[in-house]
């Protein structure tokens, strides 16, 4: 089941998120890693280092590429420069499948930065799913859409936010990159149960999962990205992979970053639950 | 409320400036109270009000593009000192939101701003002003685009009338201080980040640092790349205007005419800053051909 269209029929282990403290040690000590993942827009560039140390990356890894600008659901027409730069790294990296948020971020020509929710409508589905055929038609490379945090609902929702995810990647016909950090993150900050989301989402369509460190307020829970995985967030993964099957999971680590060797370790940690997958999957194959 | 009327509202709100303390602003520019805009499309729950959930946003905001363009100025940041720094990137981020997908962008005119707002600099204006344009000058040469230089044999081939392209990464730059080694200082206690994440951000301050005595002095240096490192190299006025000219896209004729405008400098002399300039030049591959505009067939 993991090795399906919207990961082009991959099967990816374990990977972490490729930043620029770690490049010295990758390219030095050649760590065995089974992918690494990008952020498309560090790469978007004309030229210099950031294109030399990927160029060398590819050389040794798989890379694939994980964007956070594409706005999937802006209410206004996509950027066609955004696409076409996109496009041409696709045509570097051959990432088998290309990833960005269910969420809007500019709106008039203004760009906020950020990934900001949606408001769970069929508007919202309708508007946002086109956009995401749109980019699948332009990039022809299968889209995976991510989850993301978040820490405000609106009055006009009309569903809630897995069944939104659900209408979008069916009116869509793509993937999802699901991310159980970002799911238990707005479970905090909305109060649903994180397990119901995880339970719902249409396993056949998990193109790649996330995992991620968060950190906990008095009274919200933010998306960090600057600790380990913690225990709820383990609980999330180890459920989702006993529904989706082995799928290709990336840790991310953006902020204070520890050594190479202290994220890996942390990504590997997902073994534990991808393995007795593995030998589920081969022993329904024997039978 | 439809889909695009909601960003419009959520975009405006997110991009208000915060109030003392990172705080959303309680009133808005019209007099309407933020606590009744924000109830009126975000739902609150037990724990936080419409108000405060709207408010994790706009801080968001402006941390993530505050921090942005202070990775880009570091040097602005050790002349002017942390507290003017902040009011020059507010200011700045106020007449300038982002226009582009990519965050890389975001200070692409601070330098000019700085220029046309003093008052934000005080007393090291210029001095200031010279540090913000040798450090976008960075950023454009850092990750600007390469042509392939022109060959020995095309070199061999150049004439009055030749025209070229300089590489694109390539900047030109007439300072009134000798800053490269001030950026340089700074530069070297400052890590190398990423310009995009999905991930949440805190500020963090920059690093104390001791910054070398300037005096006024005219300069004038080409920022550039080489091997992907970049480069602050010193150049002589006559080079300056000799490039600048090339750059422009005028003949070389046209351009060793421009070099020597208004001066009285013997023929030999003049021989000698050209030889050496489009020899320093053709070794660090800044000589291209001019590239052919592609026409609709």
């Amino acid at each position: 089941m993991p090795a399906n269209r919207f990961n082009a029929f991959t099967d990816y282990g374990v990977g972490i998120g490729l930043r620029v403290p770690h490049y010295d040690h990758i390219l030095c000590r050649k760590p065995v890693v089974d992918w690494f993942e990008i952020i498309s827009e560090n790469y978007m560039i004309d030229g210099g280092r950031p294109l030399r140390m990927l160029d060398a990356i590819l050389d040794q890894y798989r890379v694939v590429q994980h964007g956070v600008s594409m706005y999937f659901g802006n209410a206004q027409p996509l950027n066609r420069d955004h696409l076409r730069r996109l496009k041409e790294l696709t045509k570097r990296t051959k990432t088998p499948w290309l990833s960005d948020h269910l969420c809007w971020g500019s709106v008039d020509g203004r760009y906020t930065h950020d990934l900001l929710p949606l408001p769970y409508t069929f508007e919202a589905v309708r508007n946002t799913a086109q956009r995401i055929r749109e980019v699948q038609d332009f990039i022809e490379i299968p889209i995976a859409v991510e989850n993301v945090s978040s820490y405000a609902e609106f009055h006009e929702s009309e569903m809630t936010e897995w069944e939104f995810l659900n209408e979008v990647v069916e009116a869509a016909d793509c993937g999802i990159l699901l991310d159980v950090n970002n799911i238990y993150v707005s479970s905090q900050n909305h109060g649903f149960d994180p397990m119901e989301y995880v339970n719902s989402v249409p396993a056949e369509r998990v193109a790649q999962m996330h995992i991620a460190g968060h950190s906990k307020f008095e009274r919200y829970t933010l998306d960090t990205h600057d600790h380990p995985v913690l225990d709820p967030v383990w609980k999330l993964y180890e459920r989702a992979i006993e529904r989706c099957g082995p799928t290709a999971t990336l840790l991310e680590w953006d902020d204070n970053i520890p050594s190479f060797d202290e994220v890996h370790a942390e990504a590997l940690k997902a073994m534990r639950f991808l393995e007795p997958a593995r030998a589920l999957e081969l022993d329904e194959v024997m039978a | 409320m439809s889909l695009l009327e909601l960003q419009r509202r959520m975009a405006e709100d997110v991009r208000r400036p915060l109030a003392a303390g990172f705080a959303m602003q309680t009133v808005t520019e019209d007099g309407t109270l933020m606590e009744e805009r924000a109830a009126s499309y975000i739902t609150p729950n037990p724990q936080l009000s419409s108000f405060e959930r709207l408010e994790i946003y706009n801080r968001q905001y402006w941390f993530r593009v505050i921090g942005a363009v202070s990775e880009d100025f570091p040097a602005v940041n050790a002349v002017l000192g942390e507290r003017r720094f902040d009011a020059l990137v507010l200011a700045y981020l106020k007449e300038h939101a982002s226009i582009s997908w990519t965050l890389r962008d975001l200070g692409a005119k601070l330098p000019e701003f700085l220029e046309e707002h003093p008052e934000l600099a005080g007393r090291r204006y210029r001095l200031a002003v010279d540090v913000a344009r040798l450090e976008w000058a960075y950023v454009d040469a850092f990750d600007g685009e390469r042509l392939e230089p022109l060959s020995l044999a095309e070199l061999a081939g150049i004439g009055p009338e030749s025209r070229f392209e300089l590489q694109p990464h390539l900047r030109l730059l007439e300072l009134s201080y000798p800053v490269e080694d001030l950026v340089l200082a700074v530069r070297r206690g400052t890590p190398e980040t990423e310009m995009s994440s999905s991930a949440s951000q805190e500020r963090s301050g920059p690093a104390e640092l001791r910054l070398p005595a300037m005096r006024r002095r005219t300069v004038y240096l080409a920022v550039h790349r080489y091997d992907d490192q970049v480069y602050y190299r010193r150049i002589g006025p006559e080079a300056f205007r000799l490039l600048g000219a090339l750059q422009e896209g005028r003949t070389l004729a046209e351009s060793l005419t421009a070099a020597f405008v208004g001066k009285t400098v013997s023929a030999g002399r003049q021989a000698q800053v050209v030889q050496e300039c489009l020899a320093h030049a053709s070794q660090l591959g800044w000589l291209c051909a001019p590239r052919v505009e592609e026409r609709p067939a």
